[in-house]
């Protein structure tokens, strides 16, 4: 594979108030054609101006950015063969969806008849058909947002970049809208770059993740990879929920208050991680070889399709557990209750300092 | 009492605008259509010719005035929309001080700032005087007392007033938009005219209102700086009323001024002010 988009060792520093600002602290990717890439973090951390460096709206303080191979650090944007589709939509006010989305084929002197075509075919695939002669004030953020990508797409780019394109979206909208970006995607086959700071999207639409935090790239790998085997706190502490044991293990053994967690072959200070839902409550002792700890439940909570536990340890700490419903509604454990947690050595994922 | 609140509060406007422009208009109207002489006093005589009379004697100084405002309005568009622009797009956190800059001729009275261009252009005053002094300028040079010191003057004393408002829409204009309209492979030109330029259309519309109407009836420019062959008919007004003291037709003058710009602002607004013409702009 090719790649399509790479950033060397990026830094973005703004003047803000005489102060030198670093929104984007070093940032090295290297993303292939036709991947759907996301860009994940908190806000603040750098993903817009990543991307506008990208597109080519700010120039970097240092680094480089390659394009299909091509150096296109000083190119401006119109010169660029990637298209944005922006946080704000930024739709152009004084034109109707179908002039907005015919701008890039005009602007690139396309020939009418294949404008009328292939806008037409577009609003088609967007499903907007029907709506061009609407300004985009008229329309819904839902609409508007279709509207964007369309005029987008429309000049068939390799790359597109997508800017957290379905933030204003209520949640069934937005649901539907990552599928349909998704099956977009398939069809044309051009490299995605998509921002969010929405984990669940990021890891069901995603080929690969970079998890952004504070201008930097915590780490850069597949979803499963990113939620079972997280590099950092950060990211452990960023995607789902997960448990954080610290502590000195001697003899891969690690002595907590209240138990033992197994972390094999690790001796010295360990950060450990422990996804809530491989974690098993109950009333008897675990086996030996298993993770076993001793709590308190301090609180249940029903949520539907699992029961959400959190007990608290001898020293004031909290483990949260998920317990699928999956024989009755009956909960294992009450408020109170005295119980034993306890999870395979290989759930224990020592996290990389 | 509720429903009643808006209407009680624009009470004071609408009666401001009764007595002091329904009323006068009116007496004006009347007087227009008048005979008689500033002794024995004037009659309503229902005398339309008047205005014939007037057009007659002053149809040179209408269209002078109507082609002076037009000059001066254009040079202020073409100076006005790239100082609107930078201070809109360029001006950073200094904004407000631009425009300050740009209302501060405002804290001298307008006939004030007029008098010191006469100053400054008079044929042997302190610019062109040392100029002819040193011989880079020959004697007979002069500015005053010609149409190219009147315009310059009325583009001087508004051109305020065609910044301001041109300023106001570019201000609003989204940066964004204009990065998509590069994103989607504008040049900065095409950006420009796509975008940029329809969007501020209706700064534009009212910067060219704002001007052209009060440049248009003004007297104070060519009386102090158009000497006697560029005289407009906001002159021929205040003469014929303050020293001819002949109402009827300082009146029927006033009348017919008003309605000539109320034409053109109604031509303008359907050819300019429309969202058609922005639908135009965007193809
Ligand atoms: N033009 C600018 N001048 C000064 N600082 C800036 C500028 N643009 C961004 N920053 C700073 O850079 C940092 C990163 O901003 P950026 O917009 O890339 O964040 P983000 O990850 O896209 O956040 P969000 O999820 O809220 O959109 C922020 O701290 C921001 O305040
Ligand atoms: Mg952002």
């Amino acid at each position: 594979m090719t790649s399509a988009i790479e950033l060397d060792d990026v830094v973005k520093e703004y003047l803000s108030h005489g102060e030198v600002v670093q929104a984007v602290k070093g940032v090295s990717l290297d993303i292939a054609e036709g991947e759907f890439f996301s860009l994940l973090g908190p806000s603040g951390c750098g993903k817009t101006t990543t991307m506008r460096m990208i597109a080519g709206f700010e120039a970097p303080t240092k680094g480089l950015v390659k394009l299909h191979g091509q150096d296109v650090t000083n190119v401006p944007p119109n010169k660029r063969d990637v298209n944005m589709v922006f946080q704000s939509y930024a739709l152009f006010p004084h034109m109707s969806v179908w002039d907005n989305v015919a701008f890039g084929l005009k602007q690139r002197k396309t020939p009418q008849d294949e404008i009328r075509r292939r806008v037409g075919e577009m609003l088609e695939i967007v499903d907007l058909a029907g709506r061009e002669k609407r300004r985009p004030r008229e329309m819904s953020g839902g609409q508007q947002q279709r509207v964007a990508l369309a005029r987008a797409l429309v000049n068939r780019p390799r790359a597109l970049l997508l800017d957290e394109p379905l933030g204003a979206l209520d949640l069934k909208l937005r649901q539907a809208m990552q599928i349909e970006l998704k099956r977009i995607q398939r069809e044309v086959g051009i490299t995605f770059v998509y921002v969010t700071h929405d984990q669940n999207e990021a890891l069901t639409m995603s080929d690969r993740i970079a998890v952004m935090n504070d201008g930097l790239v915590e780490q850069l790998a597949g979803p499963r990879e990113i939620y079972e085997r997280p590099a950092t706190a950060f990211v452990a502490g960023f995607i789902g929920t997960s448990n954080l044991l610290t502590g000195a293990a001697t003899g891969g053994t690690l002595k907590i208050s209240g138990g033992r967690v197994m972390v094999p072959g690790q001796d010295g200070d360990v950060t450990v991680t422990v996804r809530p839902e491989k974690i098993t409550i109950g009333t008897e002792e675990p086996a030996a070889g298993l993770s076993a700890v001793r709590g308190t439940v301090a609180e249940v909570v029903y949520l539907g399709t699992y029961n959400s536990y959190a007990v608290s340890l001898a020293d004031g700490a909290e483990i949260t557990v998920f317990q699928q419903n999956a024989h009755d509604a009956t909960a294992t454990a009450e408020r109170g209750d005295s119980v034993w947690l306890s999870w395979q050595a290989q759930h224990s994922y020592v996290i990389g300092s | 009492m509720r429903r009643l609140t808006p209407y009680l509060l624009a009470l004071p406007s609408w009666m401001w605008l009764a007595i002091f422009l329904v009323v006068p208009m009116v007496a004006m109207a009347s007087v227009s259509l008048q005979t008689g002489n500033a002794i024995d006093g004037f009659a309503m005589t229902f005398s339309f010719s008047n205005y014939s009379d007037a057009l007659g004697r002053y149809s040179t100084q209408l269209l002078r005035s109507l082609l002076y405002g037009g000059m001066a309005t254009a040079a202020m568009l073409v100076i006005g929309y790239p100082v609107a622009y930078w201070i809109a797009f360029k001006g950073g956190r200094r904004k407000s001080m631009y425009l300050f800059l740009i209302l501060l001729p405002f804290f001298v009275s307008f006939v004030l700032r007029t008098i010191s261009w006469n100053f400054l252009l008079s044929d042997n005053g302190i610019l062109f005087g040392t100029l002819k002094g040193w011989g880079l300028l020959p004697d007979d040079f002069h500015v005053l007392a010609t149409a190219f010191a009147v315009v310059g003057g009325l583009t001087y004393n508004f051109l305020p007033f065609m910044i301001l408002p041109i300023y106001v829409a570019l201000e609003r204009v989204d940066p964004r938009v204009v990065e998509a309209a590069q994103d989607l492979y504008a040049t900065r030109a095409a950006a420009f005219r796509r975008v940029v330029l329809p969007l501020s259309l209706p700064g534009v519309f009212a910067g060219v209102l704002m001007t052209f109407v009060p440049a248009t009836a003004d007297p104070i420019n060519a009386a102090i700086l158009g000497g006697t062959a560029n005289t407009m008919i906001g002159n021929i007004i205040q003469t014929e009323y303050l020293t001819n003291l002949n109402y009827p037709t300082a009146s029927a003058l006033s009348f017919t001024l008003m309605a000539v710009l109320l034409v053109g602002i109604f031509v303008y607004a359907r050819a300019l002010g429309t969202e058609n013409v922005l639908e135009a702009a965007a193809r």
